[in-house]
């Protein structure tokens, strides 16, 4: 091989703070290439994709609807993934919150409730979530079995729950036979901010879960467990730390999170439930937890840019006709360049030396 | 009846047992590639983009194999070029896969491809029952036994497969031994990205002759749990790929003969099976883990 890896002496401190963005972009220059392939105009494409939705407060709007499903569970997966453990199933956690909130609103649907009717909806789609994740986590610690296949396993089993009850027990009577759920009534929807626009109050409740990640992260004895037994686990056997309760812990957390999101998402933006009420946001928020480095805040930013790639795809394909299959593609390079970046923090590449002579 | 059974369970076993042998050759060499599900996508719509182009069930699975090559070296590159986390690498994989076989895909919307032909040996294949089952398959049933054939034996009875071996239980001692672990682990990857990607192709060229951008429907991820299933031992592999086959068709069955249950519940049993599965043998191996020693950890050399 010309090349070969070698370990960096100190972690590069400038490639920690460098690296996401030499990731944006190197994949920004790849998707030029691929629209370039497609036999669009690369710049009036990546106009499309990136600058013209920032110029319009409905786009700017929809860029925090989109942003805040996807950095509440990427804050939610992102413990997991400093205690090295990996829920992928993320999407399915999701489902189950949604399904499980719904089911209040379905129950109570037409009847005169009060103001405990959301709250308990959201409580319900967090603790439904918890639960659905911690399958995998009770799976993997008391039988040792891949938390990481049980988990993705589930997403498919959540979806055909979804499905057989939209069409089944919850189906709308009066739905003209499509897969959904009633309208929820009005104490069943998450309350809007401004007026007439879709900004709803769980954009706010997903800052607030940033900063109370970033708190429990940086400042608490849980914080600092996390840290030390995904980055060294001997140590932390040392310490006392038990590595089972904390896999459960944080599976919980991020279960909890993907159920709220998904529960927010029927509650506000959509109003019903159906099948497709999330396209695929528990599978790009693992995109977004890399991209923001495994922190809170971080991730905050790299959701609000990979909602801005969720809108400009939605432009692109109205304005230029770029398919949509286009957003996964740009998803998964997009974590190759972050992965191969992150690497570049602990190692440097070196010339091998038979080729250094031979050049 | 029970003819037509046995032959659709080959058919749904095949991209499984397929699939899983090259993960297990993969992960053997001690590189856990989580993108077997992308590999496979991209198989299947290069598979068919060839045999729809050529008209040539061979051209189709050759196209497949290439494409689940080319994505596993990309693969390669990022886990053992750069020792990137296999784990996350494979998930990009797989989002990659995914996107790339849809947008291959919009080459063919809606056309249609000949089945890949069947065997046919006169007088064997016309053999009551057994005929059509032992003698009648598609050829990419033969190459699928074939190579779970070969692979114990090139594992357990070459020196390429001791070296193979070595590379996924002791890589620090592989490599002192002057074995290049990173070219090993590398053939390893591409190997099982040619095998997701025939694994892929099959689904269009002999279980449904069109592209569908869903078409793999987790087979890939099944795939991973039959490896582990099969504790990484070739022979368990095939008993895993077949059993699954079955519970796959015969849901199916169950579902046409309209049992009382919703349909929904009997589709997402195979995936509930692959859940119990998993469990039920990691619960019976607790105490001494079978994997591969050094699985899903980069190497890099100390100099």
């Amino acid at each position: 091989m010309p090349f070969r890896l070698e370990r960096r002496a100190e972690p590069a401190t400038a490639m920690v703070a460098l690296s996401p963005l030499i990731a944006v972009a190197l994949t920004i220059v790849t998707m030029a290439a691929l629209f370039a392939a497609l036999g669009k105009d690369p710049l009036a494409a990546l106009q499309v994709y990136f600058i013209v939705p920032l110029t319009d407060t409905y786009s700017l709007q929809e860029i925090a609807v989109k942003a805040s499903p996807l950095v509440m569970i990427a804050v939610g997966l992102s413990l997991c993934y400093r205690a090295n453990v990996w829920n992928i199933g993320a999407e399915g956690q999701l489902l189950i919150g949604a399904m499980a909130g719904s089911w209040l609103a379905v129950a109570t649907h037409g009847t005169n409730t009060g103001p405990w009717l959301l709250p308990a909806m959201l409580l319900l789609g967090a603790a439904a979530g918890a639960l659905y994740a911690l399958i995998p986590a009770l799976c993997k610690i008391r039988f040792g079995a891949s938390e990481i296949l049980i988990s993705l396993m589930l997403v498919y089993v959540a979806e055909f729950a979804l499905d057989y009850l939209v069409r089944g027990p919850w189906r709308d009577p009066a739905g003209f036979n499509f897969p959904t759920t009633a309208e929820f009534d009005a104490a069943a929807t998450m309350p809007l901010l401004i007026a007439g626009s879709r900004l709803h109050a769980g954009v706010i409740l997903g800052v607030l879960l940033v900063i109370g990640a970033a708190v429990l992260l940086g400042r608490t004895l849980k914080g600092f467990e996390i840290r030390v037994v995904g980055a060294a686990p001997r140590a932390a056997q040392f310490a006392g730390f038990d590595a089972d309760r904390l896999t459960l812990t944080t599976f919980a957390i991020s279960g909890a999170l993907a159920g709220l999101a998904g529960i927010i998402e029927v509650a506000g933006p959509i109003g019903h439930l159906q099948p497709g009420i999330s396209p695929g946001y528990g599978f790009t928020a693992i995109i977004v937890a890399f991209l923001g480095r495994l922190d809170p805040l971080a991730i905050l930013a790299a959701g609000l840019f990979l909602a801005l790639t969720f809108i400009g795809g939605e432009q692109a394909q109205i304005a230029l006709k770029i398919p949509q299959d286009m957003a996964k593609v740009i998803q998964g390079v997009l974590l190759f360049y972050v992965l191969a970046c992150d690497s570049l923090i602990l190692y440097r590449v070196r010339r091998t030396a038979a080729h250094r002579k031979a050049a | 009846m029970l003819e037509a059974i046995l032959l659709s369970i080959v058919t749904a076993s095949t991209p499984l047992l397929l699939a899983a042998s090259g993960e297990l050759v993969t992960e053997r060499a001690g590189v856990l590639n989580l993108g077997v599900e992308g590999m496979m996508i991209i198989g299947a719509a290069c598979g068919f983009g060839g045999a729809w182009l050529t008209g040539s069930t061979m051209v189709g699975a050759l196209c497949g194999i290439a494409a689940g090559m080319a994505l596993a070296a990309l693969f390669a590159a990022m886990t053992i070029g750069l020792a990137v986390n296999q784990v996350a690498a494979g998930l990009a994989l797989t989002i990659l896969g995914t996107g790339l076989a849809g947008l291959i895909g919009l080459g063919f919307v809606g056309e249609r491809i000949t089945a890949a032909p069947h065997l046919a040996i006169p007088g064997l294949t016309d053999l009551p029952m057994v005929g059509k089952l032992v003698f009648g398959q598609d050829p990419l049933v033969y190459v699928s036994l074939g190579l779970i054939a070969a692979i114990p034996f090139v594992l357990a009875r070459t020196r390429a497969g001791l070296v193979l071996r070595a590379a996924g239980d002791n890589a620090a001692a592989a490599h002192a031994l002057g074995y290049d672990v990173a070219k090993i682990r590398t053939l390893a990857v591409l190997f099982g990205g040619g095998c997701a990607g025939l694994a892929g192709a099959y689904l269009p060229l002999a279980y449904t002759p069109f592209f569908a951008p869903g078409m793999t429907a987790g087979r890939g991820w099944i795939a991973l749990a039959l490896v582990v299933f099969a504790s990484w031992r070739p022979a368990r592999l095939m008993a895993g790929a077949y059993l699954f086959g079955a519970v796959s068709i015969l849901q199916l069955h169950a579902q046409a003969f309209g049992i009382g249950l919703p349909s929904q519940l009997m589709s997402a049993l195979p995936y509930l099976a692959t859940v119990i599965v998993l469990v039920l043998i990691s619960r019976v191996r607790r105490g001494g883990s079978v994997a591969p020693a050094a699985l899903g950890t980069a190497f890099v050399p100390d100099r």
